[in-house]
């Protein structure tokens, strides 16, 4: 994707993004960094109107005192922009919102945040650890989890 | 006036239509599936944990043995992803035996698919056809890497060895039965009257329920949308061959075994072009023992492996060890459809869904 095309691209994001949130891009992706609480109602307003129908990639990385959650969101058919959403929560209380209701593939890709990261989305059906058994304490992708015996 | 209670099934995880670990614990009523819970983590080896205290190198082998029908794929998705990443340049030969390998890979993914599925549904006869044609593409994977199924053939920057000399006579081979092969597939499997019982309008995914629940590759396109990750948004040299996508409309159990007969076409088609435009020339890069990314870089790599979006989402912290790797499953994501599609079908249907679903239990629990 030439450079004027990616400006349409961010054009058609609209105003209210821009505005709101600080957008970066790098030659892969074109990230928006935003604050927890936002997370739900950008993705409505993302598969609503413009398009960003569906959600790749949901993870998480553990920076210390912060929890990153990184959604990868595309559309289908292609419109050739790719989103990187990024969000941090804090260590001490890791929890958001769910966005189950906007993009239901994020059912278990959620509840495998959860069960390896530990990190609460309020609002989902159904969350419980998904890969790990139900007994299993901890959460191993934390980088404070103990891996030797 | 007569009560029936309901009641639970367990298929798994030890069942051979279960693919490996897959446990699915069905809820019956008489002989009709109210829900369906699926249990997963049989397999679960910690893959992502495991990247973490190994070099970028060191990875190779663990992605290797993440779809181990189809090991050439995710190893390329992971090396193409720390290629992104580092900013290593690959060479143009290399680049061609990457797509040809790739493709053998789908055709063997698919021929396990089609073959499972038919003894799935009791038809013994049909695997070993199946079996039989894979065998050839796994005499190949032999040659060139010395390894049968978990090949761990591609590198950083390039690929371990170049193609042996009787590579070439056996991949063109096994490309001119390609017709026969998907004849007798269609005639045999695809054409049975008892399978195609078993499959039609049998766990039918709708585009709109596909969608939504971020299925990917065949099984997406069984439901009549063409999204195929090697046309939308191509990686390596797929720009520069010509091939189609097929799609179905249903979305049922037929419509994806047929997709995926399809595929094993178009795949050869496209090693066909790959195995005549390769250029001569050094099949890796020198790449520097230790790599180091930047701090702070981050890539999400996306490739089309045989089930679908396979994604690496790579976190570098500057030293030569990865601070997070993500593997994108396009099982793991595939497999949420399960209980949707089974509601409200037979108890013999599921088998049929999970085979026609094309979950590898390696790579949905990683």
């Amino acid at each position: 994707m030439s450079n004027m095309e990616k400006d349409q691209t961010f054009d058609n994001l609209g105003a209210m993004i821009e505005a709101q949130f600080e957008v970066t891009s790098d030659t892969f992706f074109t990230n928006l960094r935003i604050n927890s609480e936002e997370v739900l109602s950008l993705m409505q307003t993302l598969r609503d109107e413009h398009g960003m129908n569906y959600l790749a990639n949901l993870t998480a990385v553990d920076y210390g005192e912060e929890f990153e959650i990184v959604y990868h969101l595309y559309a289908i058919p292609d419109n050739g922009l790719k989103l990187a959403v990024k969000t941090r929560v804090p260590r001490e209380k890791a929890e958001l919102q769910s966005v189950f209701p906007v993009y239901p593939t994020a059912d278990w890709q959620e509840r495998e945040v959860f069960d390896l990261m530990g990190i609460n989305f309020g609002g989902h059906p159904n969350l419980i650890r998904v890969l790990l058994p139900q007994d299993f304490v901890g959460h191993p992708l934390r980088k404070d989890f103990r891996k030797e015996g | 006036m007569f009560e029936t209670d309901q009641y639970t099934i367990n298929i798994g995880p030890q069942h051979p239509s279960t693919h490996g670990g897959l446990h699915v614990e069905a809820l019956m009523d008489g002989e009709t599936v109210v829900d369906a819970i699926v249990h997963l983590g049989y397999v679960h080896r910690s893959v992502e944990k495991i990247a973490e205290s190994r070099t970028y190198t060191q990875f190779i082998p663990y992605a290797s043995r993440l779809d181990y029908l189809a090991s050439h794929l995710p190893t390329l998705g992971y090396v193409q992803a720390v290629e992104k990443l580092t900013g290593v340049e690959v060479p143009e030969r290399t680049e061609y035996i990457r797509v040809i390998l790739a493709e053998l890979s789908r055709i063997a993914s698919h021929e396990v698919f089609v073959g499972s599925l038919a003894i799935d549904l009791g038809a013994t006869t049909g695997l070993i056809y199946c079996l039989r044609d894979r065998e050839r593409i796994m005499d190949m994977f032999e040659m060139s890497s010395g390894q049968r199924l978990i090949t761990s053939y591609m590198r950083i920057g390039g690929i371990s060895y170049d193609l042996p000399d009787e590579f070439f006579p056996a991949v063109k081979s096994f490309l001119d039965n390609i017709p026969r092969m998907i004849d007798e597939y269609t005639g045999l499997i695809s054409g049975n009257e008892i399978l195609q019982a078993r499959c039609q309008g049998i766990g039918i995914l709708t585009a709109e329920t596909a969608l939504a629940y971020g299925v990917t590759g065949p099984n997406l396109r069984a439901s009549g949308i063409a999204y195929d990750i090697r046309k939308v948004d191509p990686y390596g040299v797929y720009s520069r061959f010509d091939f189609e996508v097929p799609i179905g409309e249903r979305g049922d159990c037929m419509e994806r075994l047929i997709v995926r007969i399809k595929e094993i076409e178009q795949s050869g088609r496209i090693i066909r072009q790959a195995l005549e435009q390769m250029p001569a020339g050094e099949v890796k890069d020198k790449v520097p023992k230790v790599l180091k990314p930047e701090k702070g870089k981050e890539v999400y790599h996306r490739i089309e492996s045989s089930k679908g979006e396979l994604g690496f989402y790579l976190l570098s912290d500057g030293t030569e060890k990865p601070s997070r790797v993500h593997v994108r499953a396009p099982s793991f994501v595939n497999l949420m459809v399960l209980p949707l599609i089974s509601r409200g079908c037979k108890l013999q249907d599921i088998i049929a869904n999970i085979a026609t679903l094309d979950p590898v239990l390696g790579e949905s629990d990683r």
